[in-house]
């Protein structure tokens, strides 16, 4: 759990975070969002110190993070820059071993550790362990500083804009790819984003920035649905909002009794996807199908337009 | 085709070598340069001798002024030292701006003649391009990576050994290898206040009005800067292999 309670910067006369106070429930994702300049890097950065806070205070499941050295906080703690930052003189092995070479753990157990997330992350470590960042492609570069941060096991994941450099396709392949592997390891995740649509996709809680300030921090389904702000509510973009709001559920949970005629959708597709595919069918109704196969029930535009509806 | 360069070098090699080790082999090739049957080859001492001091005093210097370049470098780019780089940048432009056959006169009234002052003005002289490289290449690291070795928990001398030092190593070679070319060719002054070194063959040549002495001296300081250089060149890529080629 990490807790922040009243954190400020000042930069001279300048206060680019202001009074933050937010706690991360463990094993959830926390997303920061906001305008560049917002502060989001910055408060990121006070969790592992690399930026000192000038008021108020940081826990990390209860104590206080300027309780240990700062070197130490930081091999605790896994952390992903824009721009990946890795070390262009060693190897992909070589990087993700960092941190275990800074805890001194025995070789083979370092090389096991890196053997695993290279085939986690879908690098066979024959092919990819001894080349050079420069001999990868971004988006295998991505992974390999995604591999590198979670080397030595934290609980907890600063993650800053880690998909800001990757095209559309292989973008939405590295947030289904991180989903899937919080879901697994349980690791608490702080991402930072000034891209809304990311945080209603990984966010469990989205914390939205406005020059150095949170104006609102909650759960997608209630930052789409009661905006705290007018700022809120164009960073959501009002346009969108049905559509975002429905991009939250599957389609399992919009299943009605009754049997249709078409091609099926999956019920773990998301309701917005749903949607797109009644509307590009021009049916009113299409079958869903359990992962299984088997024929669960219907889903229809009018049960998913009331889904849509702004809730109460 | 890419072989040439390195049996080249090679041929240079042998020939140097066969030249230091039986210079009377080559008695023909410069007879020619010699009048009134001066002699051709320079008999004053052992020309292997004299080219191994030479070794030896640029190298013992150029490791001297490695030492403090760097460590001055290092100093100036941390936090506590980064208020002493006008002052190391205006002494090291000292030693460098100040002409070694001046430190030579100066020197010796001081320390006696010998190797000593040539040290001295080889070690100065060398400061300037290590100094600026190795600056240049710890100042110039991308942030990201900087911002990396931070992030996974190094501590400042972790960084500076692991991460700023190995990545900044092709910089500092190259300024170390300016050094050393820059040092082999003035340490031929050095003989004039009787340092051992190959710059005795050109002087005894100047002396004698013997053209043939002058040329071997020459010879042998220019084809060891051109090998040496390379040396450098091919550790420089070794340090640097993993940029794949591109700095
Ligand atoms: N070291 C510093 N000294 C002075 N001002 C700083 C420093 N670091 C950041 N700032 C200022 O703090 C403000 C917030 O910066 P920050 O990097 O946290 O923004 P951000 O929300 O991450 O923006 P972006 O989306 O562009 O990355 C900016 O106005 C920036 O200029
Ligand atoms: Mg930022």
């Amino acid at each position: 759990m990490i807790e922040l309670e009243h954190v400020s910067k000042r930069y001279g006369e300048t206060e680019v975070v202001s009074d933050v106070t937010l706690t991360v429930p463990p094993r959830s994702i926390a997303a920061i969002v906001g305008t560049s300049g917002s502060g989001k890097t910055t408060l990121l950065r006070m969790i592992n110190r690399l930026v000192e806070p000038s008021a108020g205070t940081i826990k990390l499941d209860g104590v206080d993070h300027r309780s240990v050295p700062p070197h130490e906080l930081r091999r605790r703690i896994g952390y992903v820059i824009q721009g990946h930052g890795l070390f262009p003189h060693r190897t992909v092995a070589q990087n993700i071993a960092t941190v275990p070479a800074l805890l001194g753990w025995p070789r083979a157990k370092t090389k096991a550790r890196v053997d695993e997330l290279l085939t986690l992350f879908q690098l066979d470590p024959a092919e990819f362990a001894a080349r050079y960042p420069h001999e990868l492609s971004g988006g295998q570069q991505q992974r390999v500083g995604v591999a590198r941060a979670l080397a030595a096991g934290p609980n907890l994941l600063l993650m800053d804009e880690p998909f800001g450099a990757l095209d559309p396709i292989i973008r939405a392949k590295a947030q289904a790819d991180l989903l899937s592997l919080q879901a697994r390891l349980g690791t608490t995740i702080i991402l930072v984003t000034h891209d809304i649509e990311e945080a209603v996709l990984l966010g469990h809680r989205i914390a939205v920035m406005d020059a150095g300030r949170v104006l609102q921090y909650a759960p997608p389904s209630e930052i789409l649905a009661r905006p705290a702000t007018p700022f809120v509510e164009a960073l959501v973009g009002t346009g969108e909002r049905p559509f975002k709001l429905l991009s939250l559920k599957p389609v399992a949970e919009a299943v009605e009794q009754g049997i249709v005629e078409g091609e099926p959708i999956a019920a773990s597709a998301t309701q917005r996807d749903a949607l797109a595919a009644l509307l590009w069918s021009g049916r009113p109704a299409l079958p869903v199908q359990s992962a299984e196969g088997v024929i669960i029930g219907k889903v229809t535009v009018a049960g998913l337009s009331k889904r849509a509806a702004r809730p109460e | 085709m890419r072989a040439l360069p390195t049996l080249a070098r090679l041929a240079a090699l042998a020939l140097l070598a066969a030249f230091l080790m039986r210079p009377d082999w080559f008695e023909p090739v410069f007879r020619p340069l010699t009048e009134n049957g001066a002699p051709a080859i320079y008999n004053q001492g052992s020309l292997l001798g004299l080219t191994l001091a030479h070794l030896g005093l640029v190298a013992l210097a150029t490791a001297g002024a490695t030492a403090l370049a760097v460590a001055l470098a290092i100093l100036v780019t941390r936090p506590f030292g980064a208020e002493f780089l006008p002052l190391s940048r205006a002494l090291v432009n000292i030693g460098q701006t100040f002409p070694p056959v001046a430190v030579l006169a100066l020197a010796v009234p001081a320390v006696g003649f010998g190797a000593t002052p040539t040290l001295i003005a080889l070690f100065l002289y060398g400061l300037l391009p290590i100094f600026e490289n190795t600056l240049t290449g710890l100042t110039t690291l991308s942030p990201a990576v900087v911002e990396a070795a931070k992030g996974t928990g190094m501590t400042a001398t972790q960084r500076l050994a692991r991460v700023e030092l190995p990545l900044a190593a092709p910089v500092i070679l190259a300024g170390i290898r300016l050094s050393v070319v820059i040092g082999l060719a003035t340490a031929t002054i050095g003989s004039t206040v009787a340092a051992k070194t190959v710059g005795e063959v050109i002087i005894a040549g100047l002396l004698s009005n013997n053209l043939a002495f002058v040329l071997q001296g020459g010879l042998i300081v220019a084809v060891l800067a051109v090998l040496i250089y390379d040396g450098f060149t091919a550790l420089g890529r070794v340090a640097g292999r993993w940029s794949g080629g591109t700095s």
